[in-house]
């Protein structure tokens, strides 16, 4: 792991202040704050065209926010670019997932592993010594604890362009754990599965969230309520780039502002169960 | 293959002796101490790697589980039950249940939670052996129902951390309990295995049950034992074999192969790493011996035709020119004629250009002897196997002899029949035309139900209600359930069965039930099969959502109307299907149409589907369906829909 000092659990891991960004004249964000904290599931719920992804590209580095700050482990990251975040320990899934279609599952999680290699080009094609050693590890790093967690052994060889979409978001997800990150961003990892693929996600979250192996940050979009509510332990709610309400599910749910902008409409409210 | 043989022979050379005093962990213990730390008793693909696990390894965890079962309070007699996937632990836990002189009790891992609870309660089991999560779910909400249920014993961690409830335990704890207790009785195990005796009950096995509740049948060592002793005395195993176990331990079938016949030769279990990847991993392994209900094959032939219709026109000439020599030396060999020396020529080119790796992508690159069991297989698919030179034999038995009575025997197949007796075996047929057998493995009785042991024990003679008959060659031929048997307008018995596996050979139907006990003519409910059938549709770019949008397409009728014209060929007129209807949904073992080893069970889905026989056997073109059906999910959906009929022009 990429060695920054350590929080402990129930601190702020990230904190964005005063972000605004806008597009053009466009105000995609105004006066958005958020507290991550370390060990919790964060989600972040709105409407489509709320400034959600946005958000997550602003934290990941994709954007850079006009105004405000971005902090995590109390460091200001703003200039930081996206790989440099993702040595801190920042990962994150796609909307639309965004994987390597002509490689192999395997593959894919093998590349997410790519900030822990140590060993240079030489060293590396020669594959001797400390390189093999060193190889053979992260293989069962993949093997034991993602693999096995994601239950993908079946497809373990194959390409990932073959597989249904439901898969592919589990080796997108699988690719951003092989980073071992601290804070995993998840943009809509639930859209477009069917009852039984919301399901296993919904569990595999959990797991990355409480097994004592991973105790990972996260830091969920998602428009599936249900899911939401029972997953989160914070939810923030925006509307045209405006704070609605930040709070527990609970205070969120039964905020009227939220249950007009969003959840009161039937159709939005978008829970499969 | 000739070098294997004569290894083989003086492995068997020292085959056990089978007494009245030995019993299963007995013979465990001899092996393990005989086959030590050298040998590889099984492996288990985790990981991605198969790990080797030796018998001195199987003897130290089965000892720490036998023992920690024993400090939480095991009796002599005790039921333990078992659930979960083939893995090492559950083989040691039944292992283990055994050695502290308690009875194993295995049950499918996709038994509803009534049937687990039915299961449990009925055998009056104080343990539960659970595999993961799911199965210690199951068992959590039965345990308020069941207050015999005493201890729950989970091995896989994952998605544990929450529980904290008294009455779980970890395999970990378990077997630290149990090092504990060895620590200080060093001598125990030994002692407690030592008291046993042949005679005593070691399983208790649920019989599916295609009519009623399922019955538990105890079964002896001494009845496992001989069951694996007279298999072996007809076609031999060796030590050197590799098996793949993946169908449920529930299952005799699987019981006696891992336990009858592999502790007497102690060859290899291999065990797949997940219930996706066992073709695959079967494939790497590439075992000696199998055995496997017809399912396993009719889904291995479907594989090949479809991949076959896929595949690049010289490829298809390839095969179809393979499949025409095959079936011609397959039929050469039913017919006990020699095969003229050309043919064996063009049988060979055959094999090296085509059969030797479609064998080896089915997992049979070196199979020795299959076998098939359970429910009827249809000729045309055990001409398939031959044809591409598997030896596959029929096996005849039921869950009351510890396994099978009846087998082929090499060189003597006839696929209408299931063969002959195996040694120390007595297959007679009643008046009534009943088979009844009298063999050292027949079952000591059901659990709990004299009645039914009443009937279907009597002198030694095992009634097993199948109806057949011994043909000039002393072959069995199994006819059907004595109640399953139907009479056609001309008054022939019919075994709907028989029509039913012919139809299944097309690779786009997947169940098929055939109707017309004492009618005017023979009809079906067809069941397609959602994938094939699926993309032969995306080829021919039909459009639909759902397995039942499928199944009413036209198209889809005329596909299926050709595969039953097809089925119908040679048959005589009275044994024609007339008429046939396309189900709205698959035939499916939780709504109970299907036994857990995915028997039909007639007389439930004639009550339940009683609108569409009626309809088959009226003017009418359509039945109005109106009905709830629940997915495995707990959802409900209503459909309402029209079911076309088809009839069957000459």
């Amino acid at each position: 792991m990429v060695a920054t000092h350590r929080i402990k659990e129930g601190d702020v891991l990230l904190e964005l202040k005063n972000i605004h960004m806008f597009f053009g004249k466009v105000c995609a964000l105004s006066d958005i704050n958020l507290n991550v904290r370390k060990g919790e599931i964060h989600s972040i719920i709105g409407p489509n065209g709320a400034g959600k992804t946005v958000m997550m590209n602003i934290i990941n580095g994709l954007y850079h926010p006009q105004k405000g700050s971005i902090y995590y482990k109390g460091q200001k990251i703003n200039k930081l670019r996206p790989y440099q975040r993702a040595k801190l320990g920042m990962a994150r899934t796609f909307q639309k997932v965004e994987v390597f279609g002509g490689m192999t599952v395997l593959d894919n999680i093998r590349l997410g592993r790519h900030i822990h290699l140590k060993s240079g080009i030489i060293s590396g094609s020669l594959y001797i010594g400390k390189t093999a050693r060193e190889e053979i590890e992260h293989r069962a790093f993949i093997e034991e604890e993602i693999i096995d967690l994601l239950e993908i052994e079946h497809i373990r060889n194959k390409p990932v362009g073959m597989l249904p979409y439901g898969l592919q978001k589990r080796v997108e997800l699988g690719r951003a754990l092989a980073l071992e990150p601290e804070l995993l961003i998840l943009d809509e990892p639930l859209a477009g599965l069917n009852l039984e693929e919301v399901e296993d996600m919904a569990r595999f979250i959990i797991d990355i969230n409480e097994e004592k192996n991973w105790r990972v940050t996260c830091l969920l979009v998602e428009h599936d309520m249900g899911v939401v509510m029972d997953l989160s332990d914070h939810v923030l709610a925006i509307n045209f780039g405006n704070t609605v309400v930040d709070g527990t599910p609970e205070e969120v749910q039964n905020n009227p502002e939220v249950i007009r902008a969003y959840l009161g409409e039937e159709d939005l409210y978008a829970t499969r169960r | 293959m000739q070098q294997e043989d004569k290894t083989g022979q003086s492995d068997s050379g020292n085959v056990v002796k089978i007494t009245k005093t030995l019993t299963i962990p007995k013979l465990f213990i001899r092996q393990a101490e005989k086959l030590g730390k050298d040998t590889v008793a099984m492996r288990e693909k985790e990981f991605g790697i198969w790990r080797p696990i030796t018998w001195q390894q199987y003897l130290e965890n089965v000892r720490q589980i036998a023992l920690g079962l024993i400090s939480l309070g095991l009796k002599d007699g005790d039921k333990v039950c078992m659930i979960g996937t083939n893995r090492p632990e559950g083989l040691w836990a039944e292992m283990a249940a055994m050695c502290a002189r308690g009875i194993g009790v295995w049950l499918f891992q996709d038994c509803l939670i009534d049937e687990v609870k039915y299961i449990v309660d009925h055998s009056d089991s104080r343990f539960l052996f659970a595999e993961s999560q799911e199965e210690v779910d199951k068992a959590l909400s039965i345990i308020n129902e069941c207050p015999k249920l005493e201890k729950i014993i989970w091995d896989d961690p994952k998605g544990m951390r929450n529980y904290t409830e008294d009455c779980l335990i970890s395999l970990k704890n378990l077997q630290a309990l149990g090092k504990e207790l060895d620590k200080n009785h060093p001598r125990l195990f030994e002692e407690m295995i030592h008291k046993g005796y042949g005679e005593e009950t070691a399983l208790l096995f649920y019989t599916s049950g295609t009519t009623a509740l399922p019955k538990g049948a105890l079964l002896s060592h001494y009845n496992m034992l001989t069951m694996g002793r007279n298999l072996m005395a007809v076609d031999p195993c060796f030590k050197t074999d590799d098996y793949a176990s993946y169908l449920p331990f529930a299952w005799i079938g699987e019981q006696m192969m891992s336990i009858s016949c592999g502790l007497q030769i102690g060859f290899t279990i291999n065990f797949p790493e997940s219930i996706e990847t066992s073709q695959a991993n079967i494939r790497e392994i590439g075992p000696h011996v199998m055995f496997a209900p017809p399912r396993m094959y009719e889904q291995m032939t479907r594989t090949v035709q479809v991949k076959n219709l896929d595949s690049t026109w010289f490829k298809r000439i390839c095969y179809n020119l393979a499949a025409k020599i095959g079936y011609h030396v397959a039929d050469l060999k039913f017919k006990k004629k020699s095969v003229p020396f050309y043919w064996k020529i063009l049988e060979f080119m055959a094999y090296a250009g085509v059969q030797k790796k479609l064998k080896d992508n089915l997992g049979l690159s070196r199979i020795r002897n299959a076998y098939t069991g359970g429910a009827a297989m249809g000729p045309d698919h055990f001409r398939f196997f031959h044809a591409l030179g598997v030896n596959l034999k029929q096996i005849y038995g039921q869950t009351e002899v510890a396994g099978i009575s009846v087998v082929h025997k090499t060189n003597d197949i006839k696929f209408d029949t299931v063969g002959s007796p195996i040694p120390e075996t007595e297959v007679k047929i009643t008046e009534d035309g009943e088979i009844i057998t009298k063999s050292p493995s027949v079952f000591q009785g059901y659990y709990k139900n004299p009645e039914a042991t009443k009937n279907t024990l009597v002198d030694g003679w095992l009634y097993s209600g199948d109806k057949g008959f011994i043909d000039d060659d002393g072959h069995l031929v199994v006819f059907d359930r004595s109640k399953d048997v139907m009479t056609l307008t001309d008054g022939k018995p019919f075994a709907p069965q028989y029509l039913e596996t012919r139809l299944k050979f097309s690779p786009y139907i997947k169940d098929s039930w055939v109707i017309g006990d004492n009618l005017d003519y023979l009809t079906a409910v067809i069941c397609i099969d959602y994938s094939v059938v699926g993309k032969w549709a995306d080829e021919k770019k039909l459009t639909y959502t759902s397995y039942h949008e499928l199944s009413q397409q036209m198209q889809i009728y005329d596909l299926i109307e050709k595969q039953i014209r097809h089925a119908n060929k040679d048959l005589p007129p009275a044994a024609k299907l007339k008429k046939f209807i396309n189900l709205y949904k698959e035939l499916d073992a939780d709504d109970d149409e299907l036994t857990r080893t995915r028997k039909l069970r007639r007389a439930f889905v004639l009550t339940r589907y009683q609108q569409i026989v009626d309809a088959l056997y009226s003017e009418a073109d359509f039945v109005h369906i109106d009905t709830t059906i629940s997915y495995e999910d707990g959802r409900k959906a209503h459909i309402k829909t029209d079911l076309h009929i088809c009839k069957i022009m000459d």
